[in-house]
């Protein structure tokens, strides 16, 4: 019994004496912090996940049809005196009943250069347009805009270095440069190919209840060989291989976000309008080839799209969402050159040479502990160039732990 | 001669704007402590309002447009801002208002604070590990937190040094004289019995000697649950009650219940600068709760 008394009053020293201790410094409780989050689904839809006229590549997908897991996600943060900061996320899915993990993040970021300079190492999500950078927990809808899908396969990121400097104006406005491997799509799968991005953005209030941030981005990235897409025929022939070629790809485009929050209580309601548009142009060769034969074609492709969405939080729990998705294509061949497999067969096989549009509406629904729980409904209403498509999803996620706060 | 006069003057308007000391305080109470400390030598910006939580608070972009500009970073500190100034301080790239920099001052780490948990163990809400954060309310720690803020201009800006330990002695001056002008009424609080809806008022009854017997809030930082108030109501009718206390801008809801329920008067206190009309500033905020408190 008295070593237990001993023992709880040397358990509650340090708390003491830190209490007594005026000029003590400590930014964070929890160093490292860490966080898990877990990601259960249910799925329901008829079509298969395709954008004819856009090769699909990077984490674009649909979930698995019922009940899948999703994104599962550690986090480790922390800040190394006062000096860096640093954090790593790690993700794990399950694909045809195996299990799959990624490194998303892992980065290392300066604290202390001074003069508005950070300087970021490691992977890291870019930071061009509004939406690229957000972890998949803190998006509004099950899945990225069309946009993100079809032009970055979900999100661009870069193995590389990124550095970006905030102005010492009055309004926010910082301009940042990355630069990566550009082994990632939109880029190729050589680990040699370059990818660059670059952006700009500019941010105030209008008053202590509503802001706003505009956004400009650019990217640009060759490489000798992209796989991915199309939607090879599975059964009887032999399976279609569908890759870009020597190519370069250009991608520029605006981003647009007000919020509001009454009394600038953000917690209790907000409302979050927002709106992206982004265009790629891209210029290489296309090749489909089928066991020894091929179609191999100069390619000139002109791919844009743009979303707008509104998210209303109501109540401190409750938040609903309304999303118009809208993408084109429109792909150039020229210097054909056949051999077994003509034009009409690679553009039925990998259908890129499609320029109708592809719509979306989505509507969502969540009810949230914040930061602990969240269980969300959507609806979307999906017209593939013409052939339409009802979705329904209902998804459970668990927060568990202390992680960062989200950038605005 | 009549322009190069002007030109003069423009340019010495300049410069004196340019050698202010661009002050970021988190919280209404800190940006008017900086106004008395630092007076004509520095610009002052509030991150928040009255109005506003400041638990909760978006890194909005004007925000880290603030922060890049300013000489020094003046919060409550004891993670009170742990939501939103740390991702502030990371996108902004100013090296001066780092933690451990002169530029960056906690105001709760500078007092003895209380209820400090034993643990740091996982929790759900608003629970701070170094202690309760919500220190302004008692006017012997604002004194203190005063003194380290006078210390902390004169660091990072020497030219003016005796002129904020001058406003200091003023300040100090001026609040000791207002404690001993009340001290009559403040003798009238001691033993009183209160409850609250948020645990942001435990430096307010530390100094007036009043005992705080409950919480509305169940878990702090979320709203009580129709069970949490049953349960509360079940202790409250066993035990005496003189009053319940909230903030002008914390929902009235339950708390208008309770006082109801109990038959005992439900206070709205400002809880901060600018939290009503007659609490413009530090003195007036005292003079103004104290007023209320003895109704």
């Amino acid at each position: 019994m008295k070593n237990l008394l001993v023992a709880s009053a040397v358990l509650c020293l340090p708390a003491q004496l830190l209490a007594s201790t005026p000029g003590t410094i400590n930014a964070n409780t929890f160093n490292p912090a860490v966080s898990v989050i877990l990601d259960g689904r249910w799925s329901d839809y008829k079509d298969e996940f395709e954008l004819p006229g856009f090769q699909v590549g990077g984490e674009a997908e649909l979930p698995a049809q019922d009940w899948s897991w999703g994104h599962n996600e550690l986090n480790v943060s922390a800040t190394l005196f006062n000096q860096f900061y640093t954090s790593a996320s790690y993700v794990f899915t399950k694909h045809d009943g195996e299990t799959e993990k990624d490194l998303e993040e892992a980065y290392l970021e300066t604290l202390t250069l001074g003069n508005g300079l950070t300087l970021r190492l490691g992977e890291f999500f870019s930071h061009l347009g509004y939406h690229n950078a957000l972890h998949e927990h803190a998006w509004e809808f099950i899945e990225a805009p069309l946009l993100y899908s079809s032009l970055f396969g979900n999100h661009i990121d870069h193995e590389g270095v990124q550095i970006r400097w905030l102005a010492p104006t009055d309004s926010y406005l910082e301009f940042g440069f990355e630069a990566g491997q550009g082994s990632g799509f939109p880029g190729g799968s050589d680990q040699n190919d370059q990818s660059y991005s670059s952006y700009i953005k500019w941010g105030d209030d209008w008053s202590v209840e509503s802001s706003w941030q505009l956004g400009l981005s650019w990217y640009d990235t060759s490489f000798s060989e992209r796989e991915g897409g199309g939607h090879a025929h599975g059964g009887g022939g032999p399976a279609a291989v569908f890759t870009t070629q020597n190519t370069d790809s250009t991608v520029w485009g605006i981003d647009a976000v007000y919020k509001w929050a009454p009394m600038g209580n953000s917690k209790s309601q907000q409302l979050i309008l927002q709106a992206e548009y982004f265009e790629r142009d891209e210029d290489g060769r296309v090749n489909l080839s089928e066991d020894t034969n091929f179609f191999n074609a100069a390619y000139q492709g002109k791919q844009k799209g743009y979303y707008l969405q509104g998210i209303y939080k109501f109540k401190p729990r409750w938040k609903t969402g309304l999303r118009y998705d809208w993408i084109r294509a429109n792909n150039r061949f020229s210097d054909l050159i056949e051999s077994g497999v003509d034009f009409d067969e690679f553009s039925e096989d990998t259908e890129f040479d499609n320029d109708n549009p592809i719509k979306r509406w989505s509507s969502m629904i969540s009810y949230s502990q914040p930061e602990v729980w969240r269980v969300r409904l959507q609806y979307n209403h999906l017209d593939v160039a013409g052939n339409e498509d009802d979705q329904l999803f209902l998804q459970f996620t668990l927060m568990l732990g202390a992680h960062g706060a989200h950038r605005y | 001669m009549k322009s190069l006069f002007t030109f003069l003057l423009l340019l010495a308007l300049s410069t004196q704007v340019h050698s202010k000391v661009n002050i970021f305080a988190c919280e209404p109470e800190w940006a008017s402590l900086a106004k008395e400390i630092a007076g004509d030598h520095a610009q002052v910006y509030s991150a928040t309002t009255a109005a506003q939580d400041p638990h909760h608070v978006e890194a909005r972009p004007s925000l880290i447009a603030k922060v890049r500009r300013a000489d020094l970073i003046f919060c409550s500190g004891a993670e009170l801002e742990q939501g939103w100034l740390p991702l502030l301080l990371r996108s902004a790239g100013n090296k001066k208002v780092m933690p451990g920099q002169p530029g960056y001052l906690e105001a709760a780490i500078q007092v003895q604070r209380l209820d400090i948990p034993d643990t740091s163990l996982l929790t759900v809400g608003d629970v701070h590990s170094q202690g309760n954060p919500h220190v302004h309310l008692d006017p012997d720690r604002l004194l203190k937190v005063a003194g380290v803020l006078a210390q902390r201009l004169s660091r990072i800006d020497p030219e003016h040094a005796t002129g904020f330990q001058e406003n200091q002695r003023q300040f100090s001056r001026k609040l000791n004289r207002q404690m001993t002008e009340m001290q009559p009424i403040l003798q009238t609080f001691k033993g009183k019995q209160v409850v609250v809806y948020h645990d942001n008022w435990l430096y307010l009854w530390d100094w007036l000697g009043i005992n705080q017997v409950a919480t509305i809030e169940a878990t702090p930082g979320l709203p009580p649950s129709a069970s949490d108030l049953k349960k509360l109501i079940q202790r409250l009718q066993k035990q005496p009650v003189d009053m319940i206390v909230i903030s002008t801008y914390q929902n009235d809801r339950a708390a208008k219940w309770l006082a109801e329920k109990l038959n005992k008067p439900l206070i709205k206190l400002p809880y901060t600068v600018g939290g009503d009309a007659h609490s413009t500033d530090l003195a007036s905020l005292y003079q103004q709760t104290v007023k209320l408190l003895s109704l």
